[in-house]
């Protein structure tokens, strides 16, 4: 099983291994959801979802269905 | 010579383009619509030197030229048809200090499109605050532009970038990517097949046919063309993205410097307080009460000011324009009255709009979104439906025009279909008077009768909202596929010129767009009810007989006479053994046409037909009680009895009986389809719960 955005706790961050399920939309690839950039998990919204995030400098809020299809690996700093 | 120069203004949402917009046209803008679509064409002249005009068009804000939404759509078909007479000689990508990486992709879009493009990097008076440092003439010989460096705020930098308009022409049009680079092969046949059009162009039609099926376009046609299936596309369009990234971070590595410790952290204090899991909850409830109050209760000061203006402007034309003409009565009170109901609800469509683009602008919106999307979701809403549906029990007018900032269309518009159920101000005056005839005077455990039943029909109301939208969700069907990304903007102080033009703009749409239909259905009614066929309408007075002490007491016989046999009073009549199965009478029926024109009408009109009409007002409803309590049947029933009352308190509670609204439903959806069908189902409903009512009570 892949680690994936919806996997992060409050506060946590990741880099992005892999998003190119066909169900994540484009807008969110074209705001920097992309292989290589940070992620940044700020803040949850009651029952974990949306998940606020911060990607590629970009704040976002996103559904967890999504953050389930991108594929991160953690990081500690 | 006057010489106009065209002006695409384009940019991510939040990057304060509308300012720039603003800043350039000031109160020199229209608002248009875009053929057959619900998209707002915003445009604007900004006068440069030497008498040339520039012609502004605020485009709907985009992330990328690859399009999820309509609105979205509109940018690229403009910037595919050269032969659109908006087609721009310049655009202007405006972005947003702070997010320059993210601003810098839809750029690079516009400018392989070979068209000249001035990038206006906005907020800058933030830079020194936030740590940025640009170099600018990097910038602009790597990206092939020119650069204005520009706060709205602090109104900086825009005539410098009124003077690059002017020059536009020195501009570069070199494109930043070579599109071919993520698939030499595919595009080089695609080149071939269309030897004449340039590559990014072919491309961005393909990749928007996949998106929305096929547009017909008249300058390119390229459908026999497809090599690609959209799952190929769309990991084409992900090599895009990553190449465009890649060609801007080179650039920002050299040109941009931050000092992330000068980062202030407004934003993560705000967002903890925000949206937080409990507090976040009791800011967003205490904000919606204020909005509450404000269209409920401080816009009535405006609303009775409006409201006696224009029944004393009425009575004045009236008494100085010669007695009983035709055109007199006309004019006083079917086209006086007329606009009188379309002025009215000015003061609360200002101020709901005063404190929605508050909320706008400061950045808040989007986390009551954050807040409420899971709890909406599960109805098939958005979590920025709950501000329309609050304010829907004020009026369902502005709450309609409120469900623009939902950017799904379907989540929209099934928001637009509902908010009618909540229960509006105007029921109010209906509710009232049914309640103290049919509801018993007790109470239980403390809880008045009456005030109970009140509660309850708002509750109603809100609850068949609800339910209607969860339904709704099921049944409709819609071309795009839902998705949910919400950008959570910086907080900022709201831009007081930006606020008060949001006011006027709505108003103004809602005067001179809802009101021409409200005018003419106000004239239609009132023709109804002061003309009838035959003599006893016309003769009225040779048929009421004597009875009465005053000429007072007469002269609303002979009114309540000539309403029975005037076309409405026909029309009452007509539908008789169609609402006799709900308990009503015809002269129920009779109210119920009018209260077509607005629901309050209801009481004003069985005054007039139970013949009150020259009773003072306070006194008015107390009379109206009294005589509607005492109406009988041939046989002896009473009229109104607690079957019949919970009857008509459901009929009103779920009937679509505005014509306001309908006019508004009409305008934001841009057909008659979605109002008609809301009007049928509403009253369909209401009809079905009225009947089962009356039938179980009787």
């Amino acid at each position: 099983m892949h680690l994936t955005i919806a996997d992060l706790k409050k506060g946590e961050k990741g880099i992005i291994t892999d998003s190119s399920s066909k169900d994540i939309p484009l807008k969110l690839l074209e705001m920097g959801c992309l292989p290589g950039n940070k992620v940044h998990l700020l803040q949850l919204a009651p029952f974990a979802d949306p998940m606020y995030l911060n990607v590629n400098d970009s704040f976002l809020a996103i559904r967890k269905e999504t953050a389930a299809l991108i594929i991160i690996k953690k990081t500690d700093e | 010579m006057s010489k106009q120069i065209n002006v695409a203004l384009i940019g991510n949402p939040n990057t304060g383009k509308t300012s720039v917009f603003n800043a350039l046209t000031g109160l020199n803008q229209k608002v248009g619509n875009y053929p057959g679509i619900t998209v707002d064409k915003k445009q604007g002249v900004c006068k440069l030197s030497r008498g040339v005009k520039a012609h502004i068009l605020d485009l709907p804000g985009t992330y990328s030229l690859n399009a999820s939404s309509l609105d979205e759509n509109v940018v690229i078909e403009l910037l595919l048809n050269k032969n659109d007479k908006d087609y721009p000689d310049v655009a202007i990508i405006v972005s947003d200090v702070e997010n320059l990486k993210r601003n810098l992709l839809l750029f690079t879009q516009i400018k392989d499109l070979k068209i000249p493009t001035i990038l206006v990097i906005n907020m800058s008076d933030l830079m020194t605050r936030k740590g940025i440092s640009l170099d600018i003439e990097l910038l602009e010989t790597k990206l092939h532009t020119k650069i204005a460096l520009v706060s709205t705020r602090k109104n900086n930098g825009i005539q410098e970038l009124k003077l690059l308009i002017e020059n536009y022409k020195t501009i570069s049009k070199e494109s930043c990517l070579d599109i071919s680079s993520i698939d030499a092969a595919y595009f080089q046949s695609l080149q071939k097949a269309f030897p004449s059009q340039d590559v990014y162009k072919l491309w961005l039609v393909i990749t928007q046919d996949a998106n929305f099926g096929k547009i017909t376009r008249q300058e390119l046609d390229i459908s026999k063309f497809k090599t690609k299936s959209n799952q190929e596309l769309k990991r084409l369009q992900q090599k895009e993205a990553i190449k465009r990234y890649q060609f801007i971070n080179s650039i920002l590595k050299e040109g941009q410097t931050i000092d992330r410790s000068k980062a202030t952290g407004l934003r993560s204090k705000l967002d903890r307080l925000l949206i937080h899991k409990v507090w976040g909850y009791v800011i967003f409830f205490w904000i919606l009460l204020t909005i509450f109050q404000a269209i409920y209760d401080w816009a009535t000061v405006p609303m009775d000011l409006i409201d006696t203006t224009f029944a004393s402007l009425a009575e004045w034309i009236k008494n100085t324009f010669p007695d009983g003409g035709m055109v007199t009565d006309l004019v006083a009170e079917g086209i006086v009255s007329g606009i009188g109901g379309i002025v009215i609800f000015i003061p609360q469509i200002a101020f709901l709009f005063l404190f929605i683009s508050i909320l706008e602008e400061s950045g808040y919106m989007s986390r009551v979104v954050f807040l409420m999307d899971r709890i909406m979701r599960r109805f098939g809403l958005s979590g920025k439906s709950l501000v329309p549906l609050i304010s829907g029990t004020a009026c369902a007018i502005p709450a309609v025009m409120a469900t623009r900032n939902i950017e799904n269309w379907k989540e929209r518009l099934i928001t637009i279909l509902v908010v009618p159920f909540t229960t509006c101000s105007a029921r109010l005056p209906v509710y009232l008077i049914i309640i103290a005839l049919v509801i018993p005077d007790g109470s239980i455990i403390g809880l008045n009768y009456q005030a109970l039943t009140l509660m309850a029909l708002y509750l109603l109301g809100f609850g068949m909202a609800i339910f209607s939208a969860y339904i709704l969700d099921r049944v409709l069907k819609t071309k795009h596929k839902t998705f949910f990304v919400v950008e959570m903007p910086n907080y900022k102080l709201p831009l007081l010129k930006n606020v008060i033009i949001t006011v006027i703009e709505k108003t103004k749409t809602f005067v001179f767009e809802a009101g021409k239909i409200i005018l003419a259905i106000s004239i239609i009614l009132w023709v109804l009810a002061s003309y009838g066929p035959g003599d006893k309408f016309n003769n009225a007075e040779s048929y009421v007989e004597t009875t009465a002490q005053t000429s007072y007491e007469r002269n609303d016989q002979i009114a309540a006479f000539k309403l029975e046999h005037s076309y409405i009073g026909i029309i009452g009549k007509t539908i008789e053994p169609l609402i006799k199965p709900l308990g009503y009478d015809w002269k129920i029926g009779i109210g119920l046409v009018a209260s077509f024109a607005a629901r309050e009408v209801f009481v004003g009109t069985l005054a007039t037909i139970y013949s009150v009409g020259s009773a003072n007002e306070g006194e008015q409803i107390d009379t109206i009680k009294t005589k509607m309590g005492n109406e009988t049947y041939a046989d002896g029933t009473k009229v109104f009895t607690l079957a019949s009352g919970i009857s008509l308190l459901l009929f009103y509670a779920f009937a679509m009986q505005c014509m306001s609204t309908l006019a508004i439903v009409k305008r934001e959806t841009k057909s008659w389809k979605w109002p008609i069908l809301q009007f049928i189902g509403m009253t369909a409903i209401a009809y079905i719960c009225a009947l089962i009512a009356f039938q179980f009570l009787k």
